[in-house]
This record gives structure tokens, sequence and C-alpha cells, in this order.
């Protein structure tokens, strides 16, 4: 079986370059010769050799040197240095300075068939290695984050672009649009990815425990600190860190990370010793970050240290081609999970998600596909399997103008009062909204 | 299916029963006519006194230099102990895609390990050797297939475990399923 582990065979000596080249075409290999040193840097050049067989003494430049050469051009080499003369000096140097290993001539048949075997299963498993990988990060980058509409293959992009820095990230989107997962997506494909991504959830924490959840806290810091631990800003060392919904930590935390991120240090609660960490932060929020810079709850030296790189993610409603796709991936997922035949969904009832709002967005989806799947049939997704059919107007007493009126604040509310963005949600006209703004006597609440 | 003849050339002393034996194993494994003949090389021109061995690489190039007449191959048999500048010791030798091969049956033999001499057990050995050779002269390397003739043999132990025929994906390269 021919393989495609190549080989260059480096002796002055033409019989041994002969004897060397038929044994190893026998076996299937490509092989090259040279008949100097000189010769072989230059094949080296232009061509990539798995592994190179050397002899040590040669006219000019001798095989050590050439060795030591070889592995300035490529580490990865395999060099295997020949010699009809044992001498432990040199074989000691020649394995110090990195060769693989080091043979007498003549060489048992079976020795030279089983290093050379060795050395190629080395060089695949090496190859194999690489290639799952780069199939773990693909992954990660692919699978979970489902979607092909322009929007997101815009948010894509930016993830590919500004995975390989080290800049702070900011991401932005709605509740539930998946902001964690572009955040696994930028690590994962980041220099960082073989170090941990640590994640906190700001809002989930009140301001004691998020100091010590990010810091650390010393032995006796506070009552029920029965031992030392170690903060997520020490765990993300070499990796990255995840603070989710970064607008709800509170003024001094704002002073405190903005030190740590200008210093890279920190000391524990209740600690003394300053601690390094050599970590890559990523922020996310539903929040106008800006809108709160301006009115003074978050701090504008703080903003601008995090906000290097901003991703937003549109919610759902603006990417409705994703719909289709993303109701596909969670019925596989949930059917998988729940040892069930994949279901298809009906027209209708897909039909009506694609003309949903989402204020949850695509995990408002999830659960409703999820949902779908636990309590429906067992053979389709069909429009009654779907909850928001029994809303508000199935058992409400409110009248028409009541519910427009409701549902007109909530979408102005949500966009900040932005009249352009709300009328196309609402899909009336700017002029319309405004005759609705002021036929309800309507008013922002901020 | 073509006429040419692979040849078999006897440099030592071999007996007539023997050569044919060998013929017939070959032929039933290539198809084509075999045909055996005496030759005479000097010897002593390739004998290394370091290693006390006879120079493969240059025997072979010698017996390629035959003129053979219309073979389509021919392997030179020896008795004497080969070897190439490489390797300790060398069952035998081809040119890959070549139209040469050479064998010898010095190192097969029972004897030369200690052993109780059994020429059945040579002749097969030397049968798979000269198969072997001439699998490489047709285009085959070497062949991982437990069995097949094609598969390495560093030690007599590793001759006697395989067959004297290529298996189906060698057979199948060159043209013989």
């Amino acid at each position: 079986m021919t393989s495609n582990i190549s080989i260059l065979i480096v002796d002055d000596e033409e019989s041994v370059r002969d004897s060397l080249y038929n044994w190893f075409i026998d076996d299937g290999y490509q092989v090259d010769c040279a008949e100097n040193a000189k010769q072989a840097l230059s094949m080296l050049e232009s061509k990539n050799f798995n592994i190179i067989l050397a002899d040590i003494k040669m006219p000019g430049m001798d095989g050590l040197e050439m060795h030591r050469r070889i592995k300035s051009l490529n580490k990865e080499s395999i060099v295997i240095i020949m010699t009809a003369f044992a001498s432990v000096t040199t074989a000691v140097q020649a394995l110090k300075d990195g060769a693989y290993d080091y043979i007498t001539k003549p060489f048992d048949p079976d020795d030279l068939s089983h290093l050379i075997r060795n050395a190629a299963s080395q060089i695949t498993l090496k190859a194999e290695n690489e290639v799952l990988r780069n199939k773990v990060v693909s992954l990660e980058n692919v699978e979970d984050i489902v979607g092909s509409s322009e929007a997101m293959i815009k948010v894509l992009k930016e993830v590919e672009r500004v995975a390989q820095s080290n800049s702070p990230v900011i991401i932005t989107g709605e509740s539930g649009t998946g902001k964690e997962l572009i955040a696994r997506a930028i690590h994962s494909n980041s220099p960082r990815k073989f170090f941990p991504l640590v994640s906190v959830h700001c809002g989930a924490l009140p301001e004691s425990l998020l100091e010590s959840e990010l810091f650390g806290h010393e032995k006796g810091a506070f009552t029920g600190a029965m031992f030392n631990r170690k903060g997520r800003f020490e765990m993300a060392d070499g990796g990255s860190i995840f603070l989710d919904e970064i607008a709800t930590i509170s003024p001094k935390m704002q002073v405190e990370l903005l030190r740590v991120l200008e210093t890279k240090t920190f000391v524990r609660v209740g600690g003394n010793k300053e601690i390094t960490s050599d970590f890559r932060i990523i922020c996310a929020t539903n929040r106008d970050l800006k809108k709160m810079l301006s009115n003074g709850t978050f701090r504008e030296d703080l903003y601008y240290r995090l906000n290097v790189v901003n991703i937003d993610i549109p919610p759902l409603r603006e990417r409705i081609d994703d719909i289709r796709m993303l109701v596909d991936y969670f019925i596989k997922k949930y059917c998988i999970s729940m040892s069930r035949n994949i279901i298809p969904i009906n027209a209708a009832a897909l039909n009506r998600l694609e003309k949903y709002d989402f204020p949850g967005n695509v995990r408002e989806l999830e659960n409703m596909i999820e949902r779908a799947i636990v309590i429906g049939n067992e053979k389709e997704i069909r429009l009654k399997d779907l909850p928001y059919e029994k809303d508000v107007v199935g058992n409400s007493v409110e009248s028409l103008n009541d519910l427009e009126k409701k549902y007109i604040i909530r979408v102005l509310d949500k966009y900040d009062w932005n009249i352009s963005r709300s009328a196309k949600v609402l899909k009336v006209d700017r002029v319309t909204l405004y005759n609705k703004i002021k036929k309800y006597d309507l008013k922002s609440s901020k | 299916m073509d006429k040419q003849n692979i040849l078999l050339i006897s440099f030592g002393q071999f007996e007539n029963d023997f050569l044919e034996d060998i013929a017939t194993e070959v032929e039933k494994e290539y198809t084509y006519p075999v045909r055996i003949q005496n030759g005479h090389i000097d010897l002593s021109e390739y004998y290394d006194p370091m290693r006390r061995q006879y120079d493969g690489n240059g025997i072979l190039k010698e017996v390629d230099s035959i003129n053979s007449g219309d073979v389509i191959k021919k392997v030179g048999l020896f008795r004497v102990d080969l070897c190439i500048p490489i390797l300790t010791y060398i069952f035998g030798q081809a040119a890959f895609k070549g139209s040469t091969g050479i064998a010898s049956l010095y190192r097969l033999r029972n004897e030369q390990y200690g052993m109780k001499k059994d020429e059945a057990l040579l002749l097969h050995r030397f049968s798979k050797v000269v198969i072997h050779e001439l699998g490489h002269t047709f285009g085959l390397i070497h062949c991982h297939h437990p069995i097949c003739v094609m598969r390495s043999s560093t030690y007599v132990e590793d001759i006697d475990q395989k067959s004297t025929e290529p298996c189906l994906n060698c057979q199948k390269i060159i043209g013989l399923d």
C-alpha cells in the first residue's frame, strides 16, 4: 500500500542511497536522495519531507550540523542519524539536538523497518490530532450557533475577526439572543481556546458575593469563608472571562473592575497578596450602555476600556429567515434527548412562528419547541401545540383599543421610543404611529 | 497471453528437481512460462571480506546486464550470503518495476540456525523469496496482508507465515485477478 510519508536520504555513498531508496520504495514510501548536506538543505527549501535519514560523516557539512539547521527550519521534522561508526559521544549529541534516533550501519532489516514505521506512526498521529483539534473548534463555532441569514453571517464574520485578538469585546443584544454562545465561539476560536472560559452572571449575584466570586477570598474574610477560594479572574488565567449582564454591576464594582482591567492584578477579599492573571475579557448586556453613560449609571472610562469591539446580535424578529433552521435544530435536539423519532412541523405552525414577535428571542423559540414536543402528538408540531394561541386574547376582557395601546407602549419602551424602529416592528408607517401615540396619549416612562 | 518467459538463472549448485519445483511454483503464480538456465558470475568481485558477505547491489547489476533474449523477467538464484551496505543481510533483491531480481537460499536453510535440515521447507521458503522478488519487478510494493507473499520478511519465520501467492489486492494491481 502506497504511503503519503516522504523520506529524504542524505548520504555521500551512492550504494547506500540506492539501497535505502530501493528498500523504502518497496515499502511504498515516497523517497528522494541527496548526496550531501548542501543539496539536502536546498531540497528542503522547496519540499517538505516527513523523515530525513542522514549520514553523520559527509564531506563539507556533516550530518549533525545539517540536523541542527533542519531543526531550525522546522522543529517538527523527524531526523534519523546514521553512521557506520558507533560513537557514544555523537549519539548523545545527536539525541540532545533533537534527533529522533541514531542507528549504526549496517542495520538489522527489522530494526530499520520498525524505526521508520514508528516514525511514520508519530507523523500520522500528529496529523490526526491536528484534524481532531480543528474539528472540536469548528463544532463550537458552527453547530450551536444556528443561522444563515445575512445578519447572523455578519455576526459570525465579526466573531472570526475578533477571535484572534486579545481585545475586550462587548456583546449586545436582547435577552435570549445567544450572547453567551457568541462569547463561547470567540473563546473557542482564539489562541486561548485550550485554557478555560470562565463565566459570571453579574446580574444574579449581590455585590458582596460578586466581589468574592470575581476576586476570590481568603479564609476568614467573612462569615462562612471557611477556606481560601480562587476567584474567577484567577481561574481565567491564560483563558477568557465572560461577564454577563455587565450593566448590572454597582459603581463600586465598576471601579474595581476598571483597575483589574488596567493592571491585570487584584487582591482576594480579605487578602493582601497581589495576584496577576492573564485573561481576555468578554462582556454582554441587553441594556443600552451609551444611555447609561449619559445618565451617569455606567462609568465612561470603564465603558471605553470594555467597548473596544462591539458585536451586536440582532433579535430573532429581524432574522426571520433563520426561524426554520432554528426550529429544525431544536426539534432534532429535543427529539434525540427524549429518544423520540424526529418529527416535522406543519406549515401552519411554522407560518405562525415566522409571524411572531419573539420578545424572548431564540430562548423563547427553544422553549416553545421543547414544550410542543413534550405535549404534542409525537407525529408533528401543530398550531395548537404552540403556546401563544391561547394568549391574552382568548381570556381577556379588555377592549381592542386597550390591547393595541398596551402593545404599542411595549414596543416603544423596548426600542427606547425610537419611532422609526418601533414603526418597523409594528408594521405601520411613522405617521400612523405618531397618530396612535397622540390618540392614546402615550408618554415615555423613562 | 504474452508468450514471453520468466527466466530463472542458476548461479550455484542446485539440483535439477529443486529448480524445476521452483519454476513450477513461479509459473503457478504469474502464469508466464518459466525457463531455467545456468549462469556464471565471478562472485569474488562482489565479496566483502570485512562483512564476509557478497554485495547484493553489484550482483543484481551484473545479472541485469546478462543478455537473456526474449524474457519478460529474470531472477538470479544463489547460494551465498547476500547483503547491501545498509542491511546486515538480505534474502533477495529486485529492481522495482525493473526486469531483474536475485534470491539466495543461504539464510533460508535450517542449518544456518542450528536446526535440522529440511529440504521441503527450504524449497517452500526459496519459492516464496523468488516470487516475492518477481513481485517487485512487476511493480508490487510490500503488502500488509498477513499471508500475502509480498509481505516484508525480516526473518525466516516471517517467510514461513506467508503463502506463495500474492493477495487479491496485489493480484489486482498486476492484473492477475
